[in-house]
């Protein structure tokens, strides 16, 4: 079948914000939808609030709308564009939720627009957990017992049949969010109540308990004419128990034999089927008693997945673009495969390589958070390796993420740790459970006794064992010879953890200079779909050691052109997310565009940049020295060695250089060793970017600028601390040097606190000390992203205020671009801060500068040379491919070079916008809801200097008011039009409020204060209802929130000790009920404003495209 | 505790070419010649080592992990292993399943196998897509020679172009698969490398099976009046299956319903006047799409064959038994896939539809045979 004639115009929904569960893999996905229905020469609008995708790049739809995803503002959309289709099933649960609202909403009916992909009777077939049971029994599949309930009464009738354990699983939630496990009543009440609470239509499962049996999963796709494929299989290294987001996955199945494994794909198409997703993608999950083969079916996603981003990068098969056209009425036999470019997509990828899958944590953010891992997914990002055998793919993704544990063996064992210790703690589902198996291994526990506490399948105990085994070999060794080294590389060892074992080869170096002097090196592989049956097209590899001697690397010459290395990002992470892979894609897609060949090198399979077509050259590797420099090898034998640069400023062939400086702080960790390896590093160099995050260095370059920085010491010990707090006075801000997200660090405002820090947030040596700096309250933050060329001009991406308070790490605090309360001369001291940095630096391409600006004075907090979180949305918000600039500019361009090629514009720059310029406000979404206190009660939801969030929204409009309306909107759920608000504030703040306040009053809303504010507001004519703050007992305003009787709430914060903790209640409460919570004098009056705009109905939808038009129009005109 | 304390034995694999792959020895040590042919799916090692097809094929797996469900007693597809030598990246030491009841290099030992562990299978699988299946040697232990040597020893064996193997799989004696439950029809399955399966699914739909060798005469093939005849798979060059072609002329002639798969879709053809060839590197796995061009519907299924018939996908073609369709083709290759008389009640297809290791999607052409027996 073709393409369908009578679709002419599709609106895309994206996932909004990166949340836990919903992350980067569907800007991926929704990306590709895009990109795939316009070469199909339709039109595509889009709807994703999130800025900083790709997807919202204006170049990926015809109309791209930043506004929230939900029905109000979609309507919108719809009215405006009048699309003929809906595509929601590349877009998460997210867009699927939102498309069955306005199915419910009858707006898809009123407009005339077709639900593509999967109909709204086939997402609640296969969302519903009761009619998705009945539909696997219909087709004789088995599942577990298991009883819908709408109630606790129905909750304890059911588990008195099916008894203890018993699992929970709310309807309608995403990434497993209010599901659990319970083995106590207490648990079940406890679980079951909040489950309730979490659905949206008040519903659980209670479920016989499938804990500890095999778990996996397949990627299915079926086309109009009823042909369905498996894309990929995936068993789950963590058994049943621990959501498969937060499990080490395998890919293809390992432990099932074809009779097993045709029975679940037979029930997997039949499910598929039944469920009657008309076209597309979907995932189901499936769990195998172990000791018998008892499959059942678990659940299905009747839509494209995390797992489908995985299983697309682990097999090279493009599920969301496929599920696009499948969309548009071709069938699976009309779609040529891209990697062979001559067989169809009708069929079944076949792995020659096993594929690992690794979460990454952020429990440390939490503190106090059970981290016990449960069926309510919480890790923040992924690893992905490829390796020849699963040993060697584990142990590439293990040290891909990242983490304080490098591998097995790259830190000590705890002291004392005994057989019986080591296998208890392998018997619990946490974090890093795989270093515990190793562990046990090696202190004598046999695979059956590992395997038995664990319920990790024998199969992946015995690898690891092998591992054990070899790394005793290693050590033991007389001499490391090639064999041997060849076989630990083999399993995947890294240089740094051969070292560890033999120490008389000096560390890592030694043993990268033992192995080359050996001829170890890897060979690189390439994703194919089929396992070498057909040539590739597309260079996506990996490296893989071979100990055959005729083994064969599979990378081309390529040596007509530079080469640019762009190092990726890694796992997401909070404060290293999609962000840092948007700048990754850009440099790819500009400097391919500018003649170069690009090669990016990262291992997070949830991002664009890990798509085969993103770069010229793939290589899905970890982001640690030896791996980088292994790829800088292979591309430099391709390429014939490093490219020089002209006079005229041409490259030659060959490798030009590595870009490290747009993928947050991984690759830039690496840059200094990557430079005394001999690698060419382009943009800034590595000794600029030491004198940035060196605080004594850079204290010099602000002096010798003369730019004013906090007062600030550095300290070796806490008596250090100490004289330097009493010398420039508390609160001072405490932190450990190099860090990204604000990793440790606190605001302290006494020596007690002072102590308690430094005994539990760090370890202070004269190799890590501890910074102290002023920390200035009340200031006005300000952010700024630049570009600087070689020659030294600068161009000022934008400068962003920050509406938070101080002290509220950048990444979790609003801001606005343009800044709405600084003053032209304001601007022009940040102006000429800027320049005066980014020449002392001696920046080539990004910086990112905090200012705090207090008492007419513009403080420097800190200056990192290198692309920021920022990136995108400044982007977004200017109309102007900043990352795009900057990857041209660190290969020589410059920048009335790009000025005039119009990669800039012609004149002006973020700093000096036209007056008719929108407003753009950022907005961060955070991630506490997900977490629990091991007594099962709430994580405190404390706000810091420590980034928490996980990802941000954006809110576009020709006003601050409406834009920030729509931010709150995007990130919590719309601001209210009536009801109750519920105030308390700080003393210092109840004089500024009286009229936002009394202006919500005339609106029609019903004021509730404590007693203190309540008093003053009186007094000012306005009513006000008398609530009782949190510990002032029974029917408090915590309870008020919880019953769901507020609105929204302003409280402003009074200072460090006991009214904060009481803020945090309330906050947590609003959180769980999802409230807007304005914890800020100008938020409050921001959100006065947005609600006026809200009620006088002046919302508006305008696609990026035409606001950018505008502003290109009106910098014409203004000439700025 | 220790794995490593019997030294592994060295052992390689010489391709015609010259190429040497060197790995070590797994299952049984020697040596052995045959094809080198690769396939590429990624479960069902005991039900591939088993098939008759592979007879004197040195077969190597694209997978890397093999063994890891060891070797149950219920997969076998026939009496023995078949293939003349396996070649594989990491075999699994210790299995795990439910079912397994031995480690596979056991097996192998135990049945005279010789493998090879620890190559660049996919160094192997590239060169032999780009230069073709050729003949090779495994060699290990006592098999050991000099490069020249084994190399001489693998251009002195036989090509497979040209090879008549049905004789050395077919079953020794007739033998009866009687239907499950009640039953509906009786089938004549002539025995050129047939897997244990095809019979299980035949019962499953009400048909005994009874499987004659090879060599049967037409009356013998037709004793007892069958409701229709089946013509398996099985090894070798289709060219020189004279006597099958013949039998399945009989047939036709008479027109008893008839239903081939892989060898047979050849010998089906060939006895319609249609040419075979053999493919430069065939297909081997469990995951080939075939468009049925009659629905326009793709079917994933298993292969194994390193021969076809010549002609174009959803054609006609004239043939002495009326009008032909070639009503299958592989959308990789374009190589047919299954044939339909439209004159006579036979059809054939070169896949697998009792899978094995396999999917089950053309498995709904066991239906079809029984619709054609029953006048359907």
């Amino acid at each position: 079948m073709p393409r369908r004639e009578d679709i002419h115009h599709v609106l895309v929904i994206g996932s909004g914000p990166i949340v836990i569960g919903q992350a980067a893999e569907f800007d991926y996905s929704g990306t590709q939808a895009c990109r795939v229905l316009r070469e199909e020469g339709l039109r595509v609008s889009l709807v994703n609030s999130n800025p900083a995708t790709i997807m919202t790049d204006p170049e990926i739809a015809d109309a791209t709308y930043v506004e929230p995803i939900d029905v109000e503002h979609i309507t919108k959309v719809i009215e405006a564009e009048r699309p003929d289709a809906l595509l929601a099933t590349l877009g998460g649960q997210t867009a699927l939720n939102a498309a069955i609202a306005l199915h419910d909403a009858g707006v898809l009916e009123r407009y005339g627009v077709e639900l593509i992909g999967a109909d709204v009777d086939a997402i609640q077939r296969g969302e519903d957990r009761l009619k998705f049971k009945d539909i696997v029994r219909s087709i004789g599949g088995d599942v577990p017992r298991s009883e819908v309930c709408h109630s606790m009464e129905e909750v304890r009738a059911t588990v008195a049949e099916v008894g203890l354990p018993v699992v929970i699983r709310p309807s309608f939630t995403m990434g497993g969010l209010g599901s659990g496990l319970a083995y106590t009543d207490e648990e079940l009440e406890r679980l079951a109540g909040t489950g309730l609470a979490a659905s949206p239509v008040h519903e659980v499962l209670i479920e016989e308990s499938v804990l500890g049996w095999k778990e996996y999963e397949l990627e299915l796709m079926r086309d109009g004419k009823d042909n369905v494929v498996v894309i990929c299989s995936i068993e789950n290294v963590d058994p049943m128990g621990v959501h498969t987001g937060d499990s080490v996955t395998v890919a293809p199945a390992m432990t099932l034999t074809d009779r097993e494994y045709q029975v679940m794909r037979d029930t997997g198409i039949q499910v598929l089927r039944e469920v009657g997703v008309e076209t597309g993608g979907c995932n189901i999950q499936f769990a195998v008693e172990p000791t018998t083969g008892r499959l059942v079916v678990i659940e299905m996603n009747p839509r494209v997945s995390r797992s489908s981003a995985l299983a697309s990068k682990a097999t090279g098969f493009p599920i969301a673009k496929i599920a696009a056209r499948l969309a548009v009425g071709y069938t699976l036999d009309e779609i040529t495969n891209d990697i062979t470019g001559e067989t169809p997509a009708s069929f079944e990828p076949t792995l020659d390589y096993v594929v690992v899958k690794v979460p990454r944590f952020a429990f440390e953010k939490f503190p106090g958070a059970d981290p016990t891992l449960t069926t309510t997914m919480k890790s923040v990002g992924e690893a992905m390796a490829l390796g020849r055998s699963f040993p060697e793919a584990l142990n590439k993704a293990l040290r891909s993420t990242e983490t304080k544990d490098a591998g097995f063996g790259t830190r000590p064992d705890p002291a004392g740790l005994s057989k019986d210790d080591a296998l208890k703690q392998a018997a619990l589902p946490r974090d890093g459970r795989l270093y515990a198996v190793e562990r046990a291994l090696r202190l004598g526990a046999t695979v059956a006794e590992v395997s038995d506490a664990s319920g990790i399948d024998p199969w992946f105990v015995e690898q690891i064992e092998g591992i054990v085994a070899l790394r005793r070999e290693i050590a033991e060794a007389p001499v490391l010879d090639a064999g041997l080294l060849r076989r630990a590389k083999r399993s995947g060892l890294s240089d740094a953890q051969i070292a560890t074992m033999r120490p008389e080869l000096a560390g890592e170096a030694g043993v990268r200079a033992l192995r080359h002097r050996l001829g170890v090196r890897p060979v690189y592989k390439t994703v194919d779909t089929c396992a070498a049956e057909f040539e590739a097209r597309t260079p996506y590899h990996y490296s893989a050691y071979e100990s055959d001697p005729a083994a064969e690397s599979e990378v081309g010459p390529q040596d007509e052109r530079p080469k640019v290395i762009i190092l990726g990002s890694g796992p997401n992470r909070i404060g290293q997310g999609i962000e840092f892979d948007y700048s990754c894609v850009h440099a790819a897609t500009s400097l391919r565009a500018a003649g170069f060949e690009t090669v990016m090198l990262n291992c997070n399979p949830e991002t664009v940049s890990t798509d085969y077509d993103t770069a010229d050259r793939l290589y899905f590797e970890p982001l640690t020295e030896e791996d980088v420099l292994e790829v800088v090898h292979s591309e430099r034998l391709s390429g014939g060695g490093d490219a020089t640069r002209g006079a005229d400023g041409r490259w030659t062939a060959g490798l030009a250089g590595v870009v490290v400086q747009l993928g947050g702080q991984t690759p830039l960790k690496l840059a200094a060793a990557l430079e005394a390896a001999g690698v060419p590093i382009v943009g800034t160099p590595p000794a600029a970017i030491d004198l940035a995050e060196e605080r004594g260095a850079f204290g010099a370059v602000l002096d010798d600028a003369g730019l004013p920085a906090p007062p600030y010491g550095t300290a070796t010990s806490f008596d250090g601390a100490r004289r330097i707090a009493a010398d420039i006075g508390y609160p001072v801000l405490v932190r450990p040097s190099y860090v990204l997200g604000g990793r440790g660090m606190e605001i302290v405002y006494d020596d007690e606190t002072l102590a308690d820090y430094i005994a539990r947030a760090t370890e202070v040596t004269p190799d890590h000390p501890v910074l102290v700096d002023r920390f200035l309250d009340d200031a006005i933050e300000i952010d700024v992203d630049a570009l600087c060329d070689a020659t030294g001009e600068v161009y000022l991406g934008g400068v962003m205020e920050h509406i938070e308070e101080a002290g509220v790490h950048s990444g979790d605090s609003s801001c606005t671009l343009p800044p709405i309360t600084l003053g032209l001369s304001d601007l022009e001291v940040v102006r000429a801060s800027t320049v005066a940095l980014a020449r002392r630096l001696g920046v080539l391409g990004l910086m990112n500068v905090q200012y705090a600006l207090k008492d007419e004075t513009l403080y420097v907090l800190e200056a990192n040379p290198r692309a920021s979180r920022t990136v995108p949305f400044v982007s977004k918000a200017t109309g102007v491919p900043l990352a795009s600039a900057a990857a041209r500019v660190m290969l020589g361009a410059t920048i009335s070079g790009l000025r005039h090629e119009g990669v800039l514009p012609a004149t002006g720059d973020g700093g000096h916008l036209p007056a008719q310029h929108p407003v753009a406000v950022k907005e961060a979404v955070l991630p506490f809801h997900r977490f629990r206190r091991p007594d099962g009660r709430g994580v405190d939801s404390l706000l810091g200097p420590e980034m928490k969030s996980t990802g941000e929204v954006m809110g576009i409009d020709i006003a601050f008011s409406t834009a920030f309306a729509k931010a709150q909107a995007a990130a919590a759920g719309p601001l209210p039009t009536s009801g109750r608000i519920f105030v308390s504030v700080a003393n210092r703040d109840k004089r500024a409020l009286i009229f936002p306040v009394k202006r919500l009053a005339d609106l029609g809303f019903e004021i509730l204060a404590t007693a203190g504010t309540a008093s003053v507001l009186e007094r000012n004519g306005i009513p006000a209802q008398v609530v009782r703050k949190h510990f002032e007992g029974p029917d408090n305003i915590v309870d008020t929130i919880l019953a769901g009787e507020v609105g929204m709430i302003i409280n402003t914060p009074v200072g460090h000790t006991g009214p904060r903790i009481d803020g945090y209640e309330i906050r947590a409460a609003a959180l769980q009920v999802g409230v807007p919570c304005i914890t800020t004098v100008q938020g409050a009056a921001a959100a006065v404003q947005g609600i006026e705009a809200v009620i006088r109905g002046e919302i508006t939808v305008t696609p990026l495209q035409v606001l950018h038009e505008r502003l290109a129009k009106a910098r014409a005109t203004e000439g700025v | 505790m220790s794995r490593t304390d019997t030294k592994p034995t060295e052992a390689l694999l010489v391709l015609e070419d010259g190429t040497v792959h060197r790995g070590e020895s797994f299952g049984a040590t020697g040596r052995t010649l045959g094809e080198a042919v690769f396939t590429t799916g990624m479960t069902g090692y005991q039900e591939t080592l088993t098939d008759p097809s592979y007879h004197r094929q040195i077969v190597v797996a694209t997978a890397p992990h093999i063994g890891n469900t060891g070797w149950n007693d219920e997969d076998d597809e026939s009496t023995r292993i078949h293939v003349a030598g396996y070649v594989v990246r990491d075999p699994t030491r210790t299995p795990s399943n439910w079912r397994s009841r031995r480690p596979l290099a056991d097996e192998l030992e135990r049945q005279g196998v010789v493998g090879l562990a620890g190559v660049d299978t996919r160094a192997v699988t590239r060169r032999l897509r780009e230069h073709g299946s050729m003949r090779a040697g495994l060699f290990s232990g006592d098999g050991l020679a000099t490069e020249r040597e084994m190399l001489e020893a693998v251009r002195d064996s036989p090509q497979m172009a040209g090879a008549d193997l049905a004789g050395a799989v077919t079953t020794a004696e007739p033998y009866v698969v009687p239907a499950e439950g009640e039953r509906r029809f009786s089938v004549a399955a002539l025995d050129l490398g047939i897997k244990a399966n095809t019979p299980r699914m035949l019962a499953q739909r009400g048909i005994e099976t009874r499987v004659v060798p090879s060599s049967t005469t037409l009356d013998e093939l037709l004793d007892g009046s069958p409701d229709g005849v089946f013509l398996s798979n099985g090894p070798g060059d289709p060219a020189t299956a004279e006597h099958a072609v013949e039998l399945t002329r009989g047939v036709l002639e008479r027109g008893v319903p008839l239903f081939g798969i892989c060898f047979g879709n050849q010998i089906l053809g060939r006895a319609l006047g249609m040419g075979t060839f053999k493919l430069r590197y065939g297909h081997r796995g469990i995951n080939v799409p075939v468009v049925d061009h009659t629905t326009g519907t793709v079917a994933i299924t298993s292969q194994n064959h390193g021969f076809a018939l010549a002609g174009t996908p959803g054609e006609h073609v004239d043939s002495p038994f009326g009008r032909v369709h070639l009503s299958h083709g592989c959308p990789n290759d374009d190589v047919v896939e299954g044939v339909t008389c439209t004159a006579v009640p036979a059809f054939s297809v070169q896949y697998h539809p009792e899978a094995a290791a396999g999917p089950h999607d053309a498995a709904d052409l066991f239906d079809r045979f029984a619709a054609l027996m029953g006048g359907r």
